[in-house]
Formats: C-alpha cells, structure tokens, sequence
C-alpha cells in the first residue's frame, strides 16, 4: 500500500502539468454571448451557422437542400431545432434570429425544398452534418461540417476535398487545377491590398488535378481583387465567406 | 493574450491602477487588436440582450419536446406573493433564472453566459440586484467583464464545456462568474471576487450532466437556479471578508480533474443521472417516437 502512494505521488506532477495545458484559450466575447436562439450553443446555434456559411459557399440562394444529420445531431437534433437551425441558416438567418423557430414554414414560402435524414459518417466530430445543396441557377455543392461547442463549427469537407475552417474570419476558397503558381498569384494579389493571411491549406484530389485553397484572412478582401482572382487562368472558381457583411 | 490564471490576473490588477474589469478588457483588446470603444459596445450590446430576453419570457410557451415551459410564471407570481421561505429578492432570483431557461429551451433568444445551458444564472442575479440598487448600465456592463475575465480562466484551465466537464463546468463556471461579477458590482476587491468564484466553485464541484433525452431541459433549466443563488450566498460571503482556503487556481484545477475522471455517461451523453431514470428514459423514447 505504502508502495502504491509513492508511486501515485511520483506520477501526480505530471498529470499535474498535462491537465493545465489541456484547457483552451478563449476570448471574453467566446465566453459571453453570442447572443443567440436556444437551446443549445452546439445543436443550434452552431447549426444556423453551418447553414449560413453553406449558403455562401454556395453563392447564390439555395433551391434544393438535403440536410443528413450524423451522431449526436441524428439523435437529439429534432428536440435542439438543429433541422430548423441549419434551415434558418440556409435561409441567411443569423443564429440570434428569432425567425428560426419557423424556419421550416419559411423555407417552404420561400421555395426551398428540404430533405432531411440521418447518415454515419466516418471519422467526424459527434455534432456533424453533410449538407447537398442545390442553387436557383443549379450549381450545386456539397458541405461536411461540423459543430465544436460554444456556437463554433468547422467546415469538414467541400465537394470531396477536405478542408478545416471556421468561417470566423473573412475566408477565400479558390478551386483550381493543381499547378504552380496558383498560390503565388493569390498571396501576392492579397499582400498588394494589405490583406494579411491568418491560416492557409492546400488540398487537390490528385496529382495535376482539382486543387482548394483555403485561406483565413485578417482583413476582409476588396470586392474587385475578388473580382481579378476569379479571372485568372487555371482558377476555377473563387468562394468568399465574410459573415460580418 | 488570455489569462490562465487567477493568480495572473490578480497579479496584473495589483500593478495597474485601472480597475479589475478596465484590465480584463485591455488584455482582450490588445490580443484581438479591437478598439475600447468596440468592445464596451459589444458587452452593452449583450446587456442590453439579456434584458430583453427577460422581458421576452412567456409563460405559455413550451419547448419542442413538452418537457418545459411556464414554471417562471408559476415562481414570479409566488415570490411576488411575499410568502417564500427565502424572501422577496431571493425568490425572484429563482423565478428569473426559471424564466431564462426556459426561454432558452422554448427556441427564443438568450445570451450564452458561458453556454446557453447556463444561460439563466448571471441575468438572474444581475437584473434584479440591478433593479433593486438601481446600478447604472455602466457600472452592469463592467461587472460583465468581471464575469468574462474569470470565465476565461476557468475555461483555459479546466473547461466551460458540459461533454468535457459535466454541468459543474457550465452551471458551476457561471456561477463562479456570477459570483465575482456580484462582488464587484458591490464595491469588493479584486481578491474578493476570486474568492467569490472558487467558493462558488467549490459548492457545485462534481456536478453532472446528465440532460434527459440530450436535451438542454431537465435539469437544465433547474439547474440555473442553483447557480444563481449559490452565486450571490458566494459573492456575500466573499464581501464579508470569508476566503477560500484553497487558492482559487488549484479549485479551478481540482475541477478540471474531477472533469476528467467522470465517466463519459454523466458528460452531456444523456446515458447517465437524472437521464437513465426510469421517468427520464420514457420521456426520451417519447420525444423519439414523437411526430415532428
């Protein structure tokens, strides 16, 4: 028994340390507010969000949308309004609207045929939904994102391509055709207007073939060097995502 | 950037002479490059959100699953009635933090203090105390920062998040926050309100999550009740000079620990507690089974 203390007390410091560095820094406004429609920060709030960004991805208003719920959202998401919540989101609702109750009968006025259902998604946070939406000119994309806790959610995967962002920030994501200088182009038209990247990721489906990069910015990007980026030879498409616009 | 620890940020007060709150909000500026004036609209604006919510409250609506609504309505009247055991104010510290999360179940618009769960505990003793003192907005929304500052330890070093920590991280972290807020609104110390939070702390350590159905009501809703009297019992004990005898860092870190040994069924899974009763299983394969 003896021997047992000593042992516990010569490991203690340790787990000490580990669990000291384990917490997350947050800043004031993380921990008061957002401002929000319950009940839940995760099952709702970071839903809207999810739908909101979906939207601007997609750029332009949604005319078809599948909402598969996996996990947690699957279980408890009808009694949290997660369905309402991604709805209202897709929609262009904020997660403080207090419209998103009666977001489903919104939808149907507004023209937006939903679908929802469950899915098992592998690898992926418990609070996760795979969104296929479909826009009023046709152009369609499909989303995996995910719901952290305290309102804040990471957009898994973008068309197949994984992805990791938060849409906290002004973002850009430019498809392109996987060769060099892309990149280069990119960051220099950005630091010609003084745009400072926070994050960067590069993915591509294969060698020479479909490329994403995503990049989180600390100012939010001019609307005409959104304009001269989309020209640019090899890009295929640009998405910018500002939710304080 | 941030403080993690309440040591730190006493530290930081004691060589400054702005006051507590003045320094929390010169740390957050300064590590999101955001101006004074911004931030002081922001918390107003989260002030001005919590009125308001109070005022929204109905006493006829009820969540989505029926398992909550119109038990604010039925406090209000009771402690307007004079009769409680606890006293007018107390009574109506109670009712308002029914009333809050209730409103939070029922899909209306709250303000997350820390988390939506929590939502009812700070605006249940702030807005009444604010009434009855009749204490400046100003004076309200430096308290807020007070809150926010301790909040951000407490999430650094342990966490504010019910999956990780079960409810003594959401209903006990408001709580704590109410409790520092409290005492600084009443004039306290910087210590005071350290000592306010781990006292509050302390008194909710070890509380579970353990939602019926996964669903941010019963005991949610009840739960900020404890938050918001245990708060205000902390923040006069602290006011009338009472320590706590564990610094408040090492209650923080005692949390965090007790966060980590809970079993995953009593972490916001609803597969543990009050959720794995007999009552709390049939109202989940009730809401399950309901249509939508």
């Amino acid at each position: 028994m003896i021997a047992f203390l000593n042992q516990k007390r010569a490991v203690f410091p340790f787990f000490w340390k580990a669990a000291q560095e384990s917490g997350e820094k947050m800043g004031i406004f993380e921990i008061m507010g957002p401002v929000m429609v319950g009940p839940s920060s995760s099952h709702t709030a970071g839903a809207v969000k999810i739908g909101l960004v979906t939207r601007k991805l997609l750029g332009e208003k949604p005319a078809e949308a599948e909402l598969l719920l996996h996990g947690s959202f699957a279980a408890t998401g009808k009694g949290h309004g997660t369905d309402r919540a991604l709805a209202a989101g897709l929609l262009g609702m904020k997660p403080d609207d207090v419209r998103i109750p009666e977001s489903l009968e919104a939808a149907r006025k507004a023209g937006l045929k939903l679908k929802i259902g469950t899915v098992t998604l592998r690898g992926v946070h418990p609070n996760t939904v795979l969104l296929k939406v479909k826009g009023v000119s046709g152009r369609s994309l499909e989303v995996v994102a995910s719901s952290l806790g305290g309102g804040r959610i990471k957009i898994c995967r973008i068309d197949g391509i994984e992805t990791n962002f938060s849409g906290e920030r002004p973002t850009l994501v430019v498809h392109n055709i996987d060769q060099p200088g892309h990149v280069a182009a990119v960051t220099t038209l950005l630091a010609s207007r003084g745009v400072n990247i926070a994050t960067m990721q590069l993915y591509r489906d294969t060698r020479g073939g479909y490329a994403v990069m995503v990049l989180e910015c600390d100012q939010p990007i001019p609307e005409d060097s959104l304009a001269s980026l989309s020209k640019m030879d090899g890009i295929l498409k640009i998405t910018y995502l500002n939710l304080d616009r | 950037m941030a403080f993690s620890s309440v040591d730190g940020l006493l530290k930081a007060a004691g060589t400054s002479r702005s006051p507590l709150w003045a320094v929390i909000m010169e740390d957050d500026l300064s590590d999101r490059g955001a101006t004074r004036e911004s931030s002081l609209r922001q918390m107003s604006g989260l002030w001005e959100a919590m009125k308001q919510s109070s005022r929204d409250y109905s006493a006829e609506a009820r969540s989505a699953s029926g398992l909550s609504g119109g038990d604010g309505a039925k406090m209000s009247a009771y402690a307007g009635s004079g009769k409680g055991i606890l006293g007018i104010f107390p009574d109506r510290i109670v009712a308002e933090a029914l009333r809050m999360g209730e409103s939070n179940a029922c899909m209306k618009r709250i303000v997350a203090a820390p988390t939506a769960g929590s939502c009812g505990v700070l605006p249940a003793v702030i807005i009444p105390l604010a009434e009855r003192d009749h204490i400046p907005d100003s004076e309200i929304v430096h308290a807020l920062y007070v809150a926010a500052g301790f909040g951000q330890i407490i999430a650094a070093r342990a966490s504010i998040s019910g999956a990780e920590g079960g409810c003594q991280a959401e209903i006990g972290s408001a709580s704590a926050m109410a409790a520092a807020a409290l005492v600084s609104l009443k004039g306290g110390t910087p210590e005071m309100s350290a000592n306010a939070c781990a006292m509050a702390l302390m008194n909710l350590m070890g509380l579970v999550c353990d939602p019926v159905g996964g669903l941010v009501e019963i005991p949610c809703v009840i739960r900020n009740t404890a938050g918001a009297l245990n708060a205000a019992g902390c923040a006069d004990m602290a006011l009338a000079g009472i320590r706590s005898r564990i610094p408040p860092d090492e209650v923080i870190d005692a949390m965090r620990s007790v966060g980590d040994s809970m079993p995953s069924s009593l972490r916001e899974t609803g597969r543990g507690g009050l959720a794995a009763t007999p009552s709390g299983i049939a109202a989940a394969r009730r809401i399950t089974h309901a249509d939508p």
